[in-house]
């Protein structure tokens, strides 16, 4: 089993006298989608750098494999008003494109009108897809997306699984993808890992489709590219965190 | 040709301003301006060494800005406080220790005016090689560093996980902004230089889509002014340096009218007629 591109094994980072995060395994092979979910301040976006090796870990190991092109969709960006940037320039920030890269990699978000715009004219559901853009733009093997839906609508968050799933049909890369939505995440995911400080369970999803709980809750006109996942812990967290019954102290 | 005081301060001025450009926009992109300042300041140091042990002033004032460069880098990772108070902290204690050498070591006699102002009439033949030898290794490194420089200032992180270089890259940048600072000290002094660097890429700012432009209308923007600002300073015999920043900031407030949209809206009424 050598076909996978990143893997971490057992990795933690600690900041400040704590774990940041700790224990965290995984791998993302080609052609697979990989969902981190956890709550706000969890260590999705820390394990994310560990896996893009911007962050090392402080245990463990982070395995890339040699030589393979990664694209990273930050959680966020702000572009300075002294910087004139067209999203053309944007798309060829790391890796210069020909024009038809480029123009195809805005056609499949959807954005290829605004080429020649000034980035910061750009709204705030455009921007998220230019950064789409500009990432998928360079054909990666590995693609890591840091809640690529955030502040993007329910309709908006259905078509942006729909072009991840061009994506990957179209390169076939392996993708990490980080969503704070506890319960409900694409359908396409091959794997799901959530995360509070450790991994606390981990899984395949279940179809949406299926879920008699679901339709009963929203209706049976349920998009089929989401999926439910369902957690199956077997602790408890305590306010700050810590896990209850691990230290006998508490 | 070069025997002539004028034609050198031409030759040396246009050299400078065409490093600048470039450079001065890199500063404003990443918010460094202080940074500028910083090193000016501890320029003093330099000179001081430089006139003590009887060495060259453009290398020695090179050595001590990217001393302070190194320090700054260093600081940054072992303390918490923000930047602009390290730089703070690292401007006026190189300055204070310049001046208490200075004070010590009194054979000394440095033309202060000349040195916080520049005298570009008074470069000689070496400092024009200076300027353009050195110039010229400035920006074919600042060509070369360009893509993981520019996408580092977009977004650090972002250029770190795609594979670029960056730390390098900005360990380089900050030699390349020590150099210039060197260079620079006989033609504009160390309290002007940032300006020099900030004023034309501030102007190119107002009148340019894209980066690369720019940089370069930064760079004309500059050539425009050691131009103008010589010859005005030869008709009025003002002093030089200041001239020449009094001309970038008349082009700076030229560049605040807003052409485009003027145009704009004139084709908007033509097409309503």
């Amino acid at each position: 089993m050598n076909n996978s591109l990143v893997e971490l094994n057992n990795c933690g980072v600690f900041r400040n006298q704590k774990w940041l995060v700790r224990g965290v395994s995984l791998k993302v092979s080609q052609g697979e989608i990989v969902t981190l979910i956890g709550p706000n301040g969890s260590g999705k976006s820390t394990t994310a750098k560990m896996s893009l090796d911007i962050l090392k870990p402080d245990e463990g190991t982070n395995t890339i494999k040699k030589d393979i092109r990664i694209s990273y969709v930050p959680q966020k960006i702000s572009i300075d008003w002294s910087l004139p940037l067209r999203s053309i320039d944007f798309v060829n920030l790391v890796t210069k494109h020909k024009t038809s890269e480029i123009n195809d990699a805005l056609g499949i978000t959807g954005i290829q009108h605004l080429i020649n715009e000034d980035v910061r004219n750009l709204s705030g559901g455009e921007f998220q897809r230019l950064l789409m853009a500009r990432a998928i733009a360079k054909e990666p093997h590995f693609l890591v997306l840091d809640e690529p839906v955030q502040g993007v609508d329910y309709s908006g968050e259905i078509a942006l699984y729909k072009t991840i799933q061009e994506i990957v049909k179209k390169i076939n890369c392996g993708i990490l993808l980080i969503s704070h939505n506890l319960h409900v995440v694409m359908s396409q995911t091959d794997y799901v890992i959530c995360l509070n400080g450790h991994v606390c369970c981990s899984g395949i999803p279940s179809s949406v489709i299926k879920d008699q709980e679901y339709i009963k809750l929203f209706g049976s006109n349920i998009d089929p590219t989401l999926s439910l996942y369902k957690h199956n812990h077997d602790h408890h967290h305590l306010p700050d965190g810590s896990i209850k019954g691990a230290d006998k102290n508490k | 040709m070069f025997d002539d005081f004028i034609i050198r301060a031409f030759v040396a001025g246009i050299g400078l301003a065409l490093i600048t450009g470039p450079l001065g926009c890199f500063i404003i992109w990443r918010r460094l301006s202080y940074f500028g300042d910083t090193i000016a300041h501890s320029a003093l140091l330099g000179v001081v060494i430089a006139y003590a042990m009887n060495f060259n002033l453009i290398i020695a004032v090179f050595a001590v800005s990217c001393f302070i460069a190194l320090s700054l880098l260093f600081l940054q990772k072992r303390t918490n406080l923000p930047d602009d108070a390290l730089l703070g902290l690292l401007a006026h204690s190189v300055l204070a220790i310049g001046l208490v050498l200075l004070g010590i070591l009194s054979f000394i006699r440095i033309d202060l005016m000349g040195l916080l102002f520049g005298d570009i009439l008074s470069v000689n033949i070496t400092d024009v090689l200076f300027v353009w030898v050195g110039g010229s290794i400035v920006l074919i490194v600042l060509i070369l560093i360009w893509r993981p420089l520019f996408a580092a200032t977009v977004n650090l992180e972002l250029a770190k996980a795609e594979g670029l270089n960056a730390d390098l890259a900005n360990a380089i940048f900050t030699i390349l902004i020590a150099s210039v600072i060197a260079i620079s000290i006989k033609i504009v002094g160390i309290l002007l230089i940032t300006g020099l660097l900030i004023i034309p890429a501030a102007a190119s700012r107002n009148l340019s889509s894209t980066p690369i432009q720019m940089a370069i209308i930064s760079s004309v923007i500059g050539l425009v002014s050691v131009v103008l600002g010589l010859q005005t300073s030869m008709i009025w015999n003002s002093p030089t340096g200041p001239t020449i920043l009094a001309i970038t900031l008349g082009v700076f407030i030229l560049s605040l009218i807003p052409l485009k949209k003027l145009l704009i809206s004139k084709k908007k009424i033509e097409l309503s007629n």
